[in-house]
């Protein structure tokens, strides 16, 4: 008998401060209006996407010691937004980023648990590490953590947020009127962590939430990464959106969970993809490399050719051919608070092969830039995009897509209208959302259920 | 036509089944609901209707306490209580008109991340965005934190407790200043979206807002551009000396709590005596009075209702405001009598809030309005338009920009 059709995940991905965002287009909206996210989020609600999501950035990224000026600057709090959201959804999961190295426990355990009740049990949490000066400047606390401690904060963090989640049963509000009693027991909420980064104890003082604990992601890539994700996370926010290192990511990923005794539907996984539809493959072609275009103008490329350098390539032409000097090996100063630069982790030889690539196919640095990069992970008509994202998920590549539009806040309507009812057709998403949290949307089990079997085993 | 903003302000404090720790016991109470998103909506909603200028929200970073400084492992009071911030953005696409304003403790959380939430509620809410700063001295909510360590203070005993916490209403008064800063740390036009020249931002017009102190230093600029109002509200309650200080030197809304007409007219003097100090003389500073209420069709009725809540929490309660037992027509006449001694609006705590926030909104309101003290319509559609505030000038900006540099009170505040 042929293996059951795996059902497929959707998610949407508010575009954000990056060269995916084409602020240019006509169509660009307001990154920042709350009408930009309501619209986003009822059209992710409207195709019966599990959930929205929300990235993050603590410091306005620089180049050269200046505020960088050629993608969206600038973003809103995630918290408040996703809150705000709650009020216009009702089923759409509402997924936030946040760094556990400028939060405390205590009070990121009293945000998501608020927002798990304010929205029903909708709440879910990105878990991001962090350890730079050059954040830390915005916080009390400094650039504090070697960056080898990271995971090791992260890892207690997220222990620690789960041991408040944990310290209300869920029984304990009786608001008995007649009788009198409101809470069953004084000693609610009580809780002592005491380990490498957190000394605390008291009571925690929001009662348990509809889901018990907000559902976690976790997006690391390194080994310690995904060993973090595979203990801990719900889902992993990946960005390996091809076949070969989709499925080599997924079975790696998946197989690390028995050894924490947990099955592999118990962590899905999902890559961030983008896409460009057309009326056909043709069409969307075209557009594609339009697109491409706008997101990568001749400023654009040589700024991102210092991520790797490391150096001031402005006098650089961008139509001309790359640089022949090497890139800095020293510690990274040009770009400031890029993810992408850490993607680099050898500049040498990644400038050794940009330049062969370049000189073999005659790329000026533009061109380059544009085809490193960027390339939409689903380009074609609707029919086309359906069939890749149902391959790429039956193929265990994936457990479904985190999709970035590259439009605020239009960028999803026309895949809402058009490639989720082809994959409603195939058996493949659902027509209706059957359950109202987002456990529910991902299947998982609610941990109060998921602790009372392992204590009944 | 052009209105002005109401002569008298009216605003409403928000926490748990009300003020009274019986409260939840009554019928129209909804003990069961305190954790869901439609109790808050309903209850601003019916605020709303009142025509009331804001909310505030309480919160705390421990579970509530009858006792000044320790849990006081109270099973029979509401305990437990949502986060004020998100309570605030979960309502805010509910309404339209009405001031939205939650209590931030800025003694344990950064005011980097608190200016990005309350610019974001602005935005959410497109312009009804404010705060009410608080410090906390309580040790166990430290412990929580385990970041640092608060001497023990006993208000009760200790007649020089407000000395001890003056370090923390300094805290708080930088913290403010920074909250302020990153909120103008992006002019209003930093947006160019120019595609001549592929800039999203001019990033002339953001700006590094340096902030060091003893307590905390902060770079900057915000990730949020600055929100429509500008600077979102501030306000904060204040005793005594202390935090009246943080109330001039920080605040654009004080609470006070007088318990009769003349502690208010001294308590204003005394604001405005710091706020002088401060350098802010010329400055619009609101003064408010913070009354808990029982609001009934007769004083005796209130007094009984009082009594039997009384009854019901085993005993008499007392509070830091003035406890008002009475009709709506004796508390319009107390209004009027404070208004006379320098207050310019209230905010009134329903001691019940299934009882005394409808008798407020359906009671009260209309008898202010036949004495022709409150407004009758929303006259503006931000919060520093009803509260006749005027948009801040971005103390960053270089070039003056008269469109933003001096908006009226009113409706024009509405346009940014």
């Amino acid at each position: 008998m042929s293996k059951p059709l795996k059902q497929i995940h959707l998610a949407a991905h508010f575009p954000g401060v990056n060269n995916t965002t084409v602020w240019s287009d006509p169509q660009a909206g307001s990154h920042i209006e709350f009408s930009s996210f309501a619209h986003f989020a009822r059209t992710a609600e409207r195709a019966r996407f599990d959930f929205l999501f929300l990235a993050e950035g603590l410091r306005l990224r620089e180049q050269g010691g200046k505020i960088y000026d050629l993608d969206v600057v600038g973003r809103p709090d995630t918290f408040t937004v996703l809150a705000a959201l709650a009020a216009v959804t009702e089923h759409l999961g509402l997924t936030g980023t946040i760094n556990s190295t400028f939060n405390e426990p205590y009070e990121v355990a009293r945000q998501f648990a608020s927002l798990d009740h304010l929205s029903a049990g909708r709440a879910a949490w990105n878990v991001v590490t962090s350890w730079d000066a050059f954040t830390g400047e915005n916080f009390r606390r400094g650039g504090f953590l070697p960056q080898q401690e990271r995971y090791s904060r992260a890892r207690e963090f997220l222990q620690t947020a789960g041991e408040l989640f944990d310290s209300w049963q869920g029984d304990e509000i009786l608001a008995d009127q007649p009788g009198g009693t409101f809470l069953r027991d004084a000693k609610a909420g009580a809780f002592v962590h005491s380990g490498q980064h957190f000394d605390i104890e008291g009571q925690f003082n929001v009662p348990r939430s509809p889901q018990g604990r907000p559902v976690i992601f976790q997006a690391g890539d390194s080994d310690e990464g995904r060993e973090f994700a595979a203990s801990t996370a719900d889902a992993i926010f990946s960005r390996h959106a091809t076949l070969t290192e989709g499925q080599a990511f997924y079975t790696d990923v998946k197989n690390r969970l028995a050894k924490y005794g947990r099955h592999p539907d118990q962590l899905k996984i999902l890559p961030a993809a983008s896409f460009v539809l057309g009326d056909t493959d043709a069409d969307a072609e075209e557009l594609a490399h339009e697109v491409r275009r706008q997101q990568v103008s001749g400023a654009t490329a040589i700024k991102h050719l210092e991520f790797v350098w490391n150096r001031d390539l402005s006098a650089y032409d961008p139509d001309g051919p790359l640089p022949d000097i090497d890139p800095d090996p020293g510690e990274h100063t040009i770009a400031r608070g890029r993810a992408q630069v850490r993607m680099y982790r050898d500049p040498l030889a990644t400038a050794r092969e940009w330049r062969e690539r370049a000189a073999a196919n005659k790329w000026s640095i533009r061109d380059l830039v544009i085809e490193t990069g960027n390339r939409q992970n689903f380009v074609g008509s609707a029919a086309t995009v359906a069939a890749a994202i149902n391959d790429l998920v039956q193929a265990d590549a994936a457990d479904g897509f985190i999709l970035v539009p590259h439009i605020t806040p239009g960028g999803l309507d026309t895949f809402a209208d058009t490639v989720v009812p082809l994959l409603q057709e195939r058996g493949v998403y659902r027509t209706e959302y059957e359950g109202t949290t987002f456990r529910d949307h991902l299947r998982l089990t609610h941990p109060d259920k998921a602790a009372g079997e392992r204590a009944a085993s | 036509m052009s209105l002005s903003p109401s002569p008298l302000h009216l605003a409403v404090a928000l926490d748990g089944a009300g003020w009274h720790p019986a409260a939840w016991r009554e019928p129209v109470a909804r003990p069961g609901e305190l954790f869901t998103a439609r109790y808050w909506a309903d209850l601003v909603a019916e605020a709303e209707r009142g025509l009331l200028d804001f909310v505030t929200i309480e919160d705390g970073l421990g579970l509530q306490s009858s006792h000044p400084v320790e849990p006081d492992g109270c099973t029979d009071q509401v305990r437990g209580r949502l986060d004020a911030v998100l309570i605030a953005a979960r309502v805010a696409p509910l309404t339209r008109h009405i001031g939205i304003v939650p209590t931030v403790v800025a003694t344990h959380t950064e005011p980097f991340h608190l200016s990005k939430a309350i610019a974001t509620l602005d935005y959410v809410s497109t312009g009804r965005a404010g705060l009410r700063v608080q410090i906390s001295a309580r040790q166990n909510e430290a412990a929580h934190f385990g970041r640092r360590t608060l001497p023990h203070i006993d208000p009760l005993n200790d007649p020089h407790a407000w000395e001890s916490v003056a370090v923390l209403f300094d805290e708080a008064a930088d913290y403010v200043e920074v909250v302020r800063r990153l909120w103008d740390s992006w002019e209003d036009d930093a947006e160019i979206r120019d595609t001549a020249t592929g800039r999203f931002i001019d990033r002339d017009k953001l700006h590094y807002v340096d902030f060091e102190s003893p307590h905390f230093s902060v770079k900057g600029p915000s990730i949020t551009p600055r929100p429509p109002q500008g600077q979102p509200v501030v306000t904060a309650l204040a005793h005594e000396t202390v935090p009246y200080r943080l109330v001039a030197r920080a605040a654009d809304v004080g609470y006070v709590t007088p318990h009769d007409g003349a502690q208010a007219r001294a308590i204003v003097g005394e604001i405005r005596a710091e706020q002088s100090a401060a350098g802010r003389a010329g400055e619009l500073l609101h003064v408010f009075g913070d009354v808990v209420v029982f609001l009934d069709d007769t004083e005796a009725a209130a007094r009984a209702r009082r009594d039997r809540l009384d009854a019901l929490a085993g005993y008499e309660y007392t509070s830091d405001a003035r406890i008002f037992a009475g009709t709506p027509v004796q508390l319009a006449d107390l209004v009027e009598e404070w208004v006379a001694a320098g207050l310019s609006g209230f905010r009134l705590r329903p001691a019940v809030v299934g009882h005394d926030l409808p008798a407020i909104t359906r009671k009260l309101v209309p008898e202010l309005q036949r004495r022709g003290v409150f407004r009758t319509v929303y006259e503006a559609d931000t919060l520093r338009g009803l509260l006749g505030l005027p948009r801040p000038a971005n103390r960053y900006t270089t070039t003056t920009t008269p469109a933003f540099a001096s908006v009226s009170a009113g409706s024009a505040a509405a346009g940014a």
